[in-house]
């Protein structure tokens, strides 16, 4: 690993990776306590909508992509403002429109050769300098939103009505949290592409959440956890020579089976115990 | 006696363009401690949610201490019906509690040493304080209940609903609980969705029933034309205290037999 390290490529893989877990952390935790997993996967596969798009128009990656995701999610926020957990027909079909606007653009562009898989399973091993630029102020601004309104966004994740009776704009936190969403969304398609994204993102505030007492925590042991399997997958997919982004994931999917195991184990002792 | 804190006139509520409540007329007095009853789905929810402003009419007017339900939200405390739909739900009890001190955009993540201390005199009213550092989820269905009030104690209210609080209570806590609301009640207007006559008839100062209409009692009792009109026993019976209240008032059935 460490010789690794002596090529750009590789300290940009870790950096890109590094500042996708602390995203991965704090979105994944809100998406989780707020079962808006469906929601967040529409959002990750229509923004393929928007890589088509900077593809036709010539526009970097993380503009077309981050441009038509956030519209995606203003969308998907206004349909879902009434009833956040019941509007799965209309994010469906968002979904896929989303993608199918992306083939067909990338279709319409001459001469272009897709490299599809780049985007469908992450290109960690191929992050400029400049995404990694732009990666950092997205972790940023995420990190900052979060602090400042985290009651906030505790208070409407846990019980909307009471929050809203307390003066909370829950209105405006459901787009912010759907705007936060875009954002890292784009940002983790960089690092294990758009079909893993919802992976990374759930993966580790699943395994967190029956550790923690609190949201808090479960987004720092959310982000340790990402970092962990980040790191650990590409060490993996440098070492043997495979995909890194799909490596990254599995190495997430080990983590999330064991626990199960070590829950059941656990669970199981317990009831022994309370039965002798 | 002074103007009401609520007061409701003319006020029509209908969901997906079923009628859920019919020109409801309604004034609560301060300090007053209401009970409404009535069968399920007759809109006692939908009454107190009008009521916070949780929901607005289609008609008529509601006035919550003077003023439009939304703009003193703040200084009434809610206690919903269900209560901890998310059991995984990674918060301690004191960090719900502290949930009933956030205001609008507080800007800052730390709580004050008066939103502190508001908190614990709410957990320890309850009776919670030493679990404050538990896992909501882990608790038992009456604990979590009585989180909830906690927290709407926190916010420190001038009205307090309370949506079918003694759901999960057992009945040993039930009769504690409402020793607690009545010692509430000295500063606290209170209005509450019950089933337990037994408590309302010990308790409550005044009786609503509810079923698409609203009719108000200014005295702890059940009515002949409440138990006509509204059907009130039916739920009566259903919650295992027929026998007092049948004996009483239901006349049809005398006639009938």
């Amino acid at each position: 690993m460490i010789e690794a390290l002596s090529y750009e490529f590789m300290r940009n893989a870790l950096a890109a990776g590094l500042l996708a877990s602390l995203t991965c952390g704090i979105i994944g935790s809100l998406v989780v306590v707020n079962r808006i997993v469906f929601i967040s996967g529409g959002i990750a596969h229509a923004a393929y909508g928007g890589i088509g798009l900077a593809i036709y128009l010539g526009l970097p990656f993380m503009v077309g992509a981050l441009g038509f995701s956030m519209i995606i999610a203003m969308i998907m926020a206004a349909v879902t403002l009434k009833a956040r957990h019941r509007s799965d027909t209309i994010i469906g079909v968002l979904w896929a429109v989303g993608m199918a606007v992306g083939v067909i653009l990338t279709d319409l562009t001459p001469g272009y050769n897709v490299d599809l898989m780049s985007y469908l399973f992450g290109s960690i091993l191929a992050v400029p300098q400049t995404d990694l630029w732009i990666m950092a102020v997205m972790s940023g601004v995420i990190l900052i939103l979060t602090v400042l309104f985290y009651h906030d966004f505790l208070a409407m994740s846990y019980d909307e009505d009471f929050a809203r009776l307390r003066g909370v704009p829950v209105a405006f936190f459901h787009f912010l949290l759907m705007g936060m969403i875009a954002l890292s969304v784009v940002m983790i398609i960089r690092v294990v592409g758009l079909i893993l994204v919802i992976a990374l993102l759930t993966i580790p505030p699943y395994i967190s959440e029956k550790y923690v007492p609190s949201l808090s925590r479960m987004m720092i042991l959310s982000t340790l956890l990402s970092a962990v399997f980040t790191v650990g997958g590409l060490w993996l997919s440098y070492s043997f020579n495979l995909t890194s982004g799909a490596m990254i994931i599995l190495v997430g999917g080990v983590a999330f089976f064991l626990s199960i195991f070590f829950d059941y184990g656990r669970s199981a002792i317990r009831t022994r115990k309370g039965a002798g | 006696m002074g103007a009401p804190v609520i007061l409701l006139q003319n006020v029509w509520f209908s969901h997906n363009g079923e009628p859920v409540l019919e020109n409801v007329n309604l004034a609560i007095r301060k300090g007053d401690f209401t009970a409404l009853i009535g069968p399920n789905g007759g809109g006692k929810t939908t009454l107190i949610r009008l009521m916070v402003g949780l929901l607005k009419p289609d008609k008529g007017k509601i006035r919550v201490l003077g003023k439009p339900p939304r703009s003193v939200a703040t200084r009434l405390g809610y206690v919903p019906q269900n209560i901890g739909a998310n059991q995984r739900f990674p918060v301690s009890v004191l960090d719900v509690v502290l949930m009933g001190r956030l205001t609008t955009f507080r800007r800052w993540p730390r709580h004050s040493r008066k939103d502190k201390d508001a908190a614990r005199k709410a957990l320890e009213a309850m009776e919670m304080w030493e679990f404050r550092n538990r896992h909501v989820g882990e608790l038992s269905g009456g604990q979590q209940q009585r989180v909830m009030i906690a927290r709407a104690l926190a916010t420190e209210p001038e009205i307090l609903f309370l949506d079918e609080p003694t759901a999960s209570v057992d009945t040993k806590h039930q009769s504690e609980f409402y020793e607690i609301l009545r010692e509430l009640n000295r500063v606290v207007t209170i209005v509450i969705v019950c089933h337990e006559l037994m408590m309302i008839n010990a308790y409550v100062k005044s009786v609503a029933c509810v079923n698409r209409c609203v009719h108000y009692h200014g005295d702890a009792e059940v009515t002949q034309e409440m138990i006509d009109m509204y059907q009130c026993p039916v739920e009566l019976v259903a919650h295992g205290l027929p026998h007092r209240v049948l004996k009483e008032h239901n006349g049809d059935e005398r006639a009938s037999s």
